[in-house]
């Protein structure tokens, strides 16, 4: 073969690029992200309270589309009651409602809020989310930056 | 006909895949044999043509220039386009690789109803290297994006690609720059070639088909996104499994998940037999990464046949003693 030397190096490297997860997860297990879905928070709630504003299902596929009408509905509208679709009201507000149960893993630990300017972690990373355990399981695990943070406060266990 | 006969045949694999998507049972193919042998096709079958290209001769050196080759000490050679220099090969090939230098080129010839009659006469024409700059480029993009189901945990090259591709932050999810333009990209380059007669009638089945795939690709891509979503952590899971060798099946993925991954299994395993094989076959282009030394330097063709040769010496020298008898005059007493 004329030039095999560099045909196959060329092949090897093409080979390399390809193959990059299989040599990137070598060895590593498949976990997924933990998501806290049974906080102490929530099991306080009793068993009527336990569903979040909309279904589960809902919630997973829809959640930023969800979050993006209360911002509307509160910051432009100044709308602050959400009507789900059963008919229950919810007041519109990612600290008071969301936040309330999801802002940590433990109860025991309530969600502090802080400024993010004054905080040491080095934010290097773009989607490093300054988002609470619970949002950060999955936008990590899927590198999606939700842009809550950037007029909210970060909620302190962020920080850690 | 050629453009309907390569539309069905995409019809119809979307059918199959929709068929695979709605029968849980059929998951395990589509979500896990059908990728992995589409996989091994790929790597196997792209190696199986380079090093059939490889072996086949190039007895000529043939580089085909655009520039000043180098001559005469001050007439100023083009270093890049007629290079004679490794390095200047190098730099050419990139130049061809990364930003389609030759496409650049591209001219068009029309005639035209001139004073005395038709005219022919020459234009530039850089839409055709618009469009697939934008296309490739918005190609390899989205594919470096998608390591992030594939890579665990997600490099910060990824993320940023990530966050750059989806600047304007328009719409949740964010839209992506790129998936506006490789479907506008891909809308252009098959437009093209029904609409410029001379194009469509060389046009093939082997063109359109596999336009219609990535366009179709590309659709459930954003259908998927926007639309019909799928469970994103249950597709990573999916993803590390099959690049861990430990295929999990996540239930509840997502109807359009299978159609998508199946899309890109048949583009992936099609690959090796189609003209998409340009992507390796551009780095084998002799016109194009030969140096151009034509002139400096004798080349011999590495396929020469060994021939036995009788040199003059060697003929004095087994004569020498008759040739002095008959009185013929010989170089060497
Ligand atoms: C030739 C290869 C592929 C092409 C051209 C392609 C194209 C696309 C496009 C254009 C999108 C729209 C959103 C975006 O740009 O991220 C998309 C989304 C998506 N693709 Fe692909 N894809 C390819 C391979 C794959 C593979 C192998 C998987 C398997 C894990 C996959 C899974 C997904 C998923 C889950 C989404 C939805 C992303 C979201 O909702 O954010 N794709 N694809």
């Amino acid at each position: 073969m004329y030039k095999g030397g560099k045909i196959f190096a060329s092949l090897i490297i093409f080979a390399a690029l390809f193959t990059i997860p299989f040599f990137y997860n070598m060895g590593k297990v498949n976990a997924g992200p933990d998501v806290a879905l049974n906080t102490a928070a929530i099991q306080q709630l009793p068993a009527s309270e336990q569903q979040c504003v909309e279904s589960p299902e809902f919630m997973r596929a829809n959640h930023m589309q969800l979050l993006n009408q209360w911002r509307e509905e509160a910051v432009r509208n100044g709308q602050t009651v959400y009507v789900n679709s059963q008919g229950k009201e919810f007041e519109i507000s990612l600290q008071d409602t969301c936040l309330k149960c999801h802002a940590t893993e433990s109860a025991s630990k309530p969600a502090v809020l802080n400024n993010p300017v004054s905080t040491t972690a080095g934010v290097s990373n773009p989607a490093l989310n300054e988002s609470p355990e619970f949002c950060a399981s999955c936008h990590d695990y899927s590198a999606v930056k939700p842009l809550c943070w950037s007029c909210h406060f970060e909620p302190k266990e962020a920080t850690k | 006909m050629k453009v309907l006969f390569s539309f069905l045949a995409v019809i119809l694999l979307i059918l199959v895949a929709t068929m695979g998507a709605f029968i849980t049972n059929l998951h395990y193919v589509f979500g896990i044999i059908i990728p992995y042998l589409a996989f091994a096709m790929f790597v196997g079958g792209f190696i199986y043509r380079v090093v059939k290209w490889g072996r086949s001769p190039v007895p000529f050196r043939i580089p085909t220039t655009i520039g000043q080759q180098k001559s005469l000490p001050w007439i100023k050679q083009n270093k890049i386009e007629n290079p004679t220099s490794a390095f200047g090969v190098i730099v050419r090939m990139a130049m061809e690789v990364l930003f389609f230098r030759s496409l650049f080129r591209n001219t068009k010839t029309e005639l035209r109803e001139g004073q005395n009659g038709p005219e022919l006469s020459y234009g530039s024409a850089k839409w055709l290297w618009l469009g697939s700059l934008f296309f490739h480029w918005s190609f390899l993009i989205i594919i470096i994006r998608h390591l992030r189901f594939f890579l665990e945990p997600i490099p910060f090259a990824v993320q940023i690609l990530e966050s750059v591709d989806g600047m304007l932050q328009i719409g949740l999810p964010a839209i992506y720059l790129t998936d506006v333009f490789i479907l506008v990209a891909v809308t252009y380059l098959f437009l093209r070639r029904i609409i410029v007669p001379q194009v469509k009638y060389i046009s093939l089945p082997a063109d359109f088909f596999p336009l219609f795939m990535i366009m179709s690709i590309a659709i459930s891509g954003v259908l998927m996104r926007y639309f019909y979503k799928v469970d994103l952590v249950a597709v990573k899971q999916l993803a590390i499994g099959l690049a861990t060798f430990q295929p999990v099946l996540p239930t509840g993925i997502g109807p359009m998940f299978f159609i998508h991954i199946f899309l890109v299994s048949i583009l992936f395993a099609y690959f090796p037999m189609s003209k998409l094989m340009h992507m390796g076959g551009i780095f084998m282009s002799p016109t194009r990464n030969m140096i151009s030394n034509n002139r400096m330097v004798r080349h011999i063709n590495p396929w020469n046949h060994e021939v036995e040769v009788h040199t003059y010496e060697q003929y004095e020298d087994e004569y020498r003693e008759k040739m002095k008898k008959a009185g013929i005059p010989v170089e060497k007493e």
